[in-house]
């Protein structure tokens, strides 16, 4: 699809980059509100994770330090989505009052916040920290945008699936910031986000079925219907289970993370089961995913805490 | 109101912001002002920890 015919739909205001220059409406919250701040704050806390269980050794404030440059990464790769999507956007109604489809800020605005937030965070997170978390966020940004938003979302109903590693690669960059590498126990916790993805988005897809075919977006409901979307929430969810108790397998996590990941995974699984088609189940579940990740996460940093560092990681001596 | 601007913009050689557009740079500029201060903040402190002790070794 051409970016010229993307504008159909948006306010003239949104579109008319060049054609006549108006005075920008933006405001400083419509800006904020382009880095997708939600979803930033769940990238920040997988991050953090991987920064904090990581065998290596960073100094707080340039952990503090390249925590803000993950964050900025983020935002920037939700404003580049925000820039190419603004045509669909436009089309649904969870998406509609984003700054871009209201006519707040233009496209041109957006495209330029999100690559200068881009080439900031990157360059500086390859100083504060080091250049192979850098290059991390950089491909994650990459696969976001270009990958997940340019290519794959409008073309595949496998595109949250494939598009799941870009919001699974955090923790990994986080560990690389505080080790210089990556391992065995950072592929697990990319490994969890990414099999965790497709239930979490495919049951908010099944409550957002119209909206998706409106704007002609190809989810799984929309193309392949309510039964085997939530079938493949269910092969999504087992394959899960056994990933997320894995840490703890390999003798990397404790029992407490291994009790909870076995709890949480096994209340996954019944509520994924209960799921027939887009009424309360899906919604539960949806709301349900976004608690297990956050549980998962957390614990695994408590039982870090309680259990000292990883016990036989790859990385131990 | 469109209309009144372009009249504006004719009249007076220039682009006439409304009440609000004025509002909402001005808000802009200041946030604009603070992000560069903090990155300043930032740039300093980082500089100093990643330098730690030869931030003091250098020739008198």
């Amino acid at each position: 699809m051409s970016l010229m015919s993307q504008g159909a739909g948006l306010p003239s205001h949104a579109v008319a980059d060049g054609a006549r220059l108006e005075p920008s409406l933006a405001g400083v919250t419509d800006f904020i509100a382009l880095m997708k701040p939600r979803v930033m704050s769940l990238v920040v806390f997988t991050a953090l994770v991987g920064l904090l269980v990581a065998p290596g050794h960073l100094h707080p404030v340039l952990g503090v330090g390249a925590l803000i440059c993950i964050a900025v990464g983020a935002g920037a790769a939700g404003a580049l989505n925000m820039w190419y999507d603004a045509d669909i956007d436009a089309l649904m109604a969870r998406t509609a009052q984003r700054p871009i489809p209201a006519g707040r800020v233009t496209r041109g605005e957006a495209l330029g916040f999100g690559l200068t937030l881009a080439a900031g965070s990157v360059v500086v997170l390859g100083l504060v920290a080091n250049w192979i978390a850098a290059g991390l966020l950089a491909f994650t940004i990459f696969f976001y945008a270009v990958i997940y938003t340019m290519w794959l979302k409008r073309r595949t109903p496998q595109n949250i699936v494939i598009g799941g590693a870009a919001g699974a690669l955090p923790p990994m960059i986080g560990w690389a910031a505080a080790t210089g590498g990556t391992g065995l126990e950072a592929l697990f916790l990319f490994l969890i986000i990414f099999l965790w993805t497709p239930p979490h988005f495919w049951a908010l897809a099944l409550c957002r079925a119209g909206d998706y075919e409106r704007a002609g977006v190809p989810m799984l409901p929309v193309v392949a219907g309510t039964r085997e979307t939530v079938r493949q929430i269910r092969l999504y969810a087992i394959a899960l289970f056994p990933v997320a108790i894995a840490p703890w397998l390999i003798g990397s996590a404790g029992p407490l993370y291994g009790a909870t990941a076995a709890g949480a995974g096994l209340a996954l699984l019944v509520l994924a089961w209960r799921v027939q088609g887009s009424g309360r189940e899906a919604k539960a579940l949806f709301g349900y995913s976004i608690l297990y990740l956050f549980v998962l996460f957390a614990v695994l940093l408590v039982d870090h805490a309680l259990f000292g560092p990883w016990i036989v990681g790859a990385h131990a001596g | 109101m469109d209309d009144k601007r372009d009249d504006d913009r004719n009249d007076k050689g220039g682009v006439v912001l409304t009440e609000e557009q004025k509002r909402r740079r001005r808000a802009r500029s200041i946030a604009i002002a603070l992000v560069l201060g903090a990155l300043v903040l930032f740039f300093y402190v980082i500089t100093i920890v990643k330098l730690g002790p030869n931030v003091l070794r250098r020739p008198l």
